[in-house]
């Protein structure tokens, strides 16, 4: 088997090698193809940019791989963010002795992924560490889009919006874990990761009044930084919350709570009640949004505070996720 | 102090049962109740049926999850 | 799945006001276990009651009730070269004297989070230059799955396997609970899964002998709703008895099969309970003739005297004398993320319940 070696790393001929033969080949493009030490770019005045490191184990999972989330992960915080997605950087630390073919998978992905999200990689970078530097691939992706006139952010929340979620919670945390070593468990879940651009295009319209994508911490974290940032409470409602019985089971199984299950492709959506039905339909309609809910509704109440309606009609707090998510008996 | 949850038996192999969890699969000892058949619910524990439940609940619970995860799959 | 369909809000709207009927005077039912603490909370079942019924946690914790020195004997452990420590993860964060799990983790030495004692003897298999020790904390529930693993370890031959026994049983700490004055107690919400495993007969002296009804509970919000209207109608009626409300799981006479299991490994010893102190046979240690696979005999472990963290009022919270609430370092120095005592430490804790899901805890 081909593996990666401490020369793929070293700038030399076998750096270009990995370069032309494995990165241009799936990734090319006009502007990756300018091959400079930097890339010009067509663009308007404004411009969002974010980046995101991605780290995982296992680098492949049911429903996508490192390579693969690396580009959802930052297409989707441009979305998310109101811009629309074009350009990605993608920065690769490899471990010496990484196979090829791996390589070459994830490659693959991040192509198809870019594709299905229209967007293109227009620069990036590759470096080789020894055997035990690094745990086989870390990406780094940074994500350039246009501004466009959707004002959304938490400023614009207020009491008696409502909120909405575009798919079912906890999918690619559960799909993740039962991969773990010592947890290992056969499951249906596949993860949610998926671009959420061309969902977020189909159901936006004024009246979206602010977009995030809660991945790790889950749900709940997300709704208490919103309702923190925006100086209001929120009430969600139990019976409301889309949940694949599956992911419920395993949730059971191993002493976790969904709403602190990492999500890759899934946007909680703060709303203007008058355009609440209509938004949900259109998410509906799409089909990454096909399991939309309205979750919740913001209210009036102590600021940051996130509280939970259970089925009973009880109240209780919906916090944020304190350490380290980890499965229990007890 | 203890979780626990309920899961139907679908292979036997000697001390070794698979169980079905509201659709996700995991092999789990059956050495606590030694007596178990194929088809019925236990009480899944750290890994061990700690017991056998006799609950149409555990039924009705399987039917929804069969509705559920068909109109999951359409979507894949 | 009950949660989604509409003969839930029925059926419990049907039980409160049963409840609602029968608590004329006020009626304090302590709650054992801790996934019922649990339960209670995350389904804000305190609040659906009349303030006549008053639901107090108990000491039904396995982590939070786990010892001081017990925990800085198991962290010397798990730093030991070659030693992999396979602990379920509710252990990661307790906090010894200085250290836990995850900050020796950091610093290098091999801690696996494992489902399931299997989990633990797989890696045994697996990693035979190794020495695997598996942390034995939890109640009855927990102890037969423990016992098998060393049962098969032994007839197995595997020799880099071990437990060190943290385990204790439940029917002594309810009779320090029955005797204790101070506590004002009516009733007792017994543990389900428990009881799964030893039956009734050992807990009928509640109800015998110090007069305090008990009925044991499944986990569900309807489950734990019918076990306060059966322990009214016991107090309307004048009865004291240990009833079964979670029948489709537990039988009177519990799984006799696994008890034996039990009662082949392990044997009663006194034990420690984290703010309660030492409690007569109301632990289990490994017998001798599986003492090869017993890591307290295997190793050489240096003896613990570690104190209790001043200020903390864990002690009277497990006992239910106070909630949580009315402990000086609640919320304050004393958070999930840094926890001072037990309470808090678990997720199952009376003190991270209430942090966690109870509205009283913002304000």
């Amino acid at each position: 088997m081909e593996r990666i070696m401490m020369a793929h790393g070293s700038g030399g001929r076998l750096s270009h090698e990995l370069i032309s033969t494995l990165l241009q080949k799936h990734l090319g493009n006009l502007y990756l193809d300018q091959m400079n030490d930097a890339t010009v770019l067509p663009g308007g005045e404004q411009i969002a940019v974010t980046t995101d490191s991605f780290v995982i184990s296992p680098l492949f999972f049911r429903g996508g791989n490192i390579g693969k989330l690396a580009v959802c992960g930052t297409v989707n915080d441009l979305a998310v963010s109101g811009a629309i997605p074009q350009f990605l950087t993608l920065a690769l630390i490899l471990e010496e002795g990484f196979p090829l073919e791996e390589l070459e998978q994830i490659i693959k992905s991040v192509a198809e992924t870019a594709v299905r999200a229209g967007v293109k990689i227009v620069c990036g970078d590759t470096k080789v560490v020894e055997r035990g530097n690094a745990d086989k691939i870390f990406i780094n992706t940074a994500g350039i889009g246009y501004i466009t006139n959707r004002l959304v952010g938490p400023e614009h929340i207020r009491p008696g919006d409502e909120i909405l979620i575009t798919g079912t919670i906890g999918d690619h945390g559960i799909a993740i874990l039962s991969e773990r070593e010592g947890i290992k468990f056969q499951t249906p879940v596949v993860s949610d990761c998926a671009p959420l651009n061309r969902l977020i295009d189909a159901f936006y319209q004024p009246g979206v009044k602010c977009m995030r994508d809660p991945t790790r911490g889950g749900v709940a974290t997300t709704l208490n930084e919103l309702a923190h940032q925006a100086g209001v409470s929120m009430l969600l409602e139990e019976v409301n919350l889309p949940l694949l019985p599956s992911v419920e089971g395993a949730c059971e199984m191993l002493g976790l709570e969904p709403l602190y299950l990492a999500n890759e492709g899934k946007a909680l959506v703060i709303v203007a009640p008058e355009v609440a039905e209509e938004v949900l339909q259109n998410m509906q309609a799409h089909p990454l949004g096909r399991f939309a809910a309205r979750i919740g509704r913001v209210q009036e109440g102590k600021p940051g505070l996130v509280l939970l309606e259970t089925p009973l009609g009880g109240k209780r707090i919906v916090g944020m996720l304190e350490g380290e998510h980890l499965p229990r008996i007890c | 102090m203890c979780l626990a949850i309920p899961a139907k038996v679908v292979t036997l192999d000697g001390s070794i049962a698979k169980v079905d969890m509201m659709g996700n699969e995991r092999v789990i000892s059956i050495d606590l109740v030694p007596e178990v058949k194929i088809g019925e619910f236990v009480l899944v524990h750290a890994g061990f049926a700690i017991e056998i439940i006799d609950d149409e609940s555990a039924h009705e619970t399987e039917e929804l999850l069969l509705e559920v995860a068909d109109a999951y799959d359409e979507e894949k | 799945m009950m949660k989604r369909s509409k003969d839930l809000v029925v059926k419990a709207d049907n039980y409160l006001l049963e409840i609602k009927a029968l608590a004329q005077s006020p009626f304090t039912i302590m709650e054992v276990c801790g996934t019922h603490t649990v339960a209670i909370a995350k389904n804000a079942l305190r609040e659906l009651l009349p303030d006549t019924v008053r639901l107090i946690s108990g000491p039904g914790c396995p982590v939070c009730v786990t010892d001081n020195s017990d925990i800085d004997r198991y962290l010397y452990l798990a730093a030991q070269p070659k030693v992999i420590t396979a602990t379920f993860g509710d252990m990661m964060r307790v906090p010894g004297t200085d250290k836990n799990l995850q900050t020796l983790r950091a610093e290098g030495a091999d801690v696996r989070i494992v489902y399931s004692t299997q989990d633990a003897l797989e890696l045994a298999r697996h990693n035979p230059n190794k020495e695997v020790v598996f942390l034995g904390i939890g109640f009855e529930t927990t102890v037969p799955t423990v016992a098998v693993s060393i049962e098969t370890a032994k007839k197995e031959g595997i020799v880099n396997y071990s437990v060190l026994s943290m385990h204790k049983v439940v029917p002594p700490v309810l009779r320090l609970l029955a005797e204790d004055e101070e506590l004002v107690v009516d009733a007792f919400l017994d543990p389900g899964h428990v009881c799964a495993i030893i039956g009734i007969e050992p807990i009928e002296f509640m109800a015998k002998d110090y007069g305090k009804p008990g009925v044991v509970t499944g986990f569900e919000a309807l489950d734990i709703l019918e076990a306060v209207v059966m322990l009214l109608r016991q107090h309307d009626e004048g009865r004291s008895e240990i009833e079964i409300q979670y029948k489709r799981v537990v039988k009177a006479e519990g799984n006799p099969h696994a008890q034996s299991i039990v009662e082949r490994v392990f044997e009663p010893v006194d034990a420690s309970w984290r703010g309660i102190g030492l409690i007569p046979q109301s632990g289990l240690a490994i017998r001798e003739e599986f003492s090869s696979w017993d890591a307290a005999k295997k190793f050489s472990l240096p003896i613990f005297h570690s104190k209790e963290t001043p200020g903390c009022r864990c002690g009277e919270v497990l006992k239910g004398l106070i909630d949580p609430t009315q402990c000086p370092l609640f919320a304050r120095h004393c958070t999930p993320m840094t926890p001072v005592g037990p309470c808090m430490v678990s997720s199952e804790g009376s003190c991270a319940a209430y942090y966690r899901y109870s509205q009283g805890s913002v304000n």
